[in-house]
């Protein structure tokens, strides 16, 4: 049996991991800008990404629920099992509550999210400024919580392939498939 | 005289008196201007705190009507704010050169039922063009409700100009919604 996960969830994997990689970087850029067509324009993409990525996430719990994800290595210490599943499952928890808590902060800050410029979301709150602030931070805090985690999760991954030299990498990345010696 | 005829006698009079009564004295304390927009295709709205209202209103001789509003553009509240320190610069506002916005109503007409149009000048950033603002008057006792819209585009006006000129962000039309409240003096 190959130890690999579904191609399904393989592509909604990389698929959340570039447009994460990729919202991150630009809230970062976005947010130091002076108020500009630019900076409008770039916010409104972060939020289209960041509801792209909690449907993708939605998607990914569907899947992974019905799915069966390939065994960790066998020899692996029980603690990093653990800590393997404990960081999937924050992950998964991050991916929805940092979208969902950017969602809150835009109703609270009086802007609707219009995804896509289409279609528009309904408000999760009522306009209240100080709630918008503290939403802003929290957004901002989970934020950093997953840089964090995805730090974590590369740093397990590197070791994997490059120290350990086993399949780990491989189950999600069929490419780098070590071929049998 | 029976009750029923009394009271009707009664509302006959009190509609009698409703109709010479003339509004003037209005309540800016209880009245409203609110703007609305689309910027990336988001439906946003927000409101100018400080506008003064001049204002003489007879429901039965709308004709003889009269409406000044001045608007104090810094008091604007686009509920972020840095939005609210950019729209006073140059490209927006220029509220250091332009720091009111007026109009004038030049007639006022009756539509029907409790509706009426303003016809009237509306200067913004030293340009002036006329605007059409229909609205309805609900009146109850000595006081009187102004409600009523209208759309205008900002660019006629010069407001957004430069690197806002493009209305795929900032889109032209601004709907400018207006609460006023006056009682008879």
């Amino acid at each position: 049996m190959s130890p690999q996960y579904t191609r399904t969830a393989i592509v909604l994997h990389w698929l959340t991991a570039l447009l994460i990689l990729s919202t991150i970087p630009l809230a970062m850029y976005m947010t130091d800008l002076k108020l500009s067509p630019l900076k409008l324009q770039l916010y409104s993409y972060h939020k289209w990404i960041g509801v792209t990525v909690l449907l993708l996430v939605v998607a990914r719990l569907a899947w992974r629920i019905s799915h069966k994800p390939p065994a960790l290595q066998a020899n692996l210490p029980l603690w990093q099992q653990r800590a393997a599943h404990g960081v999937h499952h924050l992950l998964y928890l991050l991916m929805i509550c940092i979208p969902v808590s950017g969602w809150l902060m835009s109703s609270a800050k009086g802007v609707p999210v219009v995804y896509l410029g289409l279609l528009q979301l309904p408000d999760l709150v009522e306009k209240d400024k100080a709630l918008g602030k503290v939403l802003e931070t929290t957004h901002e805090l989970l934020s950093y919580t997953l840089m964090l985690l995805l730090a974590l999760h590369l740093a397990a991954v590197i070791k994997h392939h490059f120290i350990d030299r086993d399949d780990t990498l491989s189950r999600m990345l069929p490419l780098l498939k070590r071929k049998a010696l | 005289m029976n009750i029923a005829k009394f009271l009707g006698l009664a509302a006959l009079l009190t509609c009698a008196t409703t109709q010479a009564i003339e509004f003037s004295d209005v309540q800016l304390a209880k009245s409203s201007m609110i703007f609305g927009y689309k910027q990336m295709n988001v439906p946003l709205d927000g409101s100018f705190a400080k506008f003064n209202i001049t204002a003489r209103f007879d429901p039965a001789k709308p004709s003889t009507a009269l409406a000044k509003i001045d608007i104090d553009l810094s008091s604007i509240d686009t509920g972020n704010s840095d939005a609210d320190e950019e729209v006073l610069g140059k490209l927006w506002f220029d509220t250091q050169q332009f720091p009111q916005a007026h109009f004038v109503a030049s007639s006022i007409k009756a539509l029907g039922g409790d509706r009426y149009q303003a016809v009237g000048k509306l200067t913004i950033k030293g340009k002036t063009l006329d605007v059409t603002a229909p609205f309805t008057v609900k009146q109850q006792g000595n006081t009187a409700t102004f409600d009523g819209a209208l759309t205008l585009n900002r660019l006629d006006y010069a407001i957004g100009t430069g690197l806002w000129a493009d209305l795929g962000t900032v889109a032209n039309e601004v709907s400018i919604t207006f609460h006023f409240v006056a009682s008879s003096k």
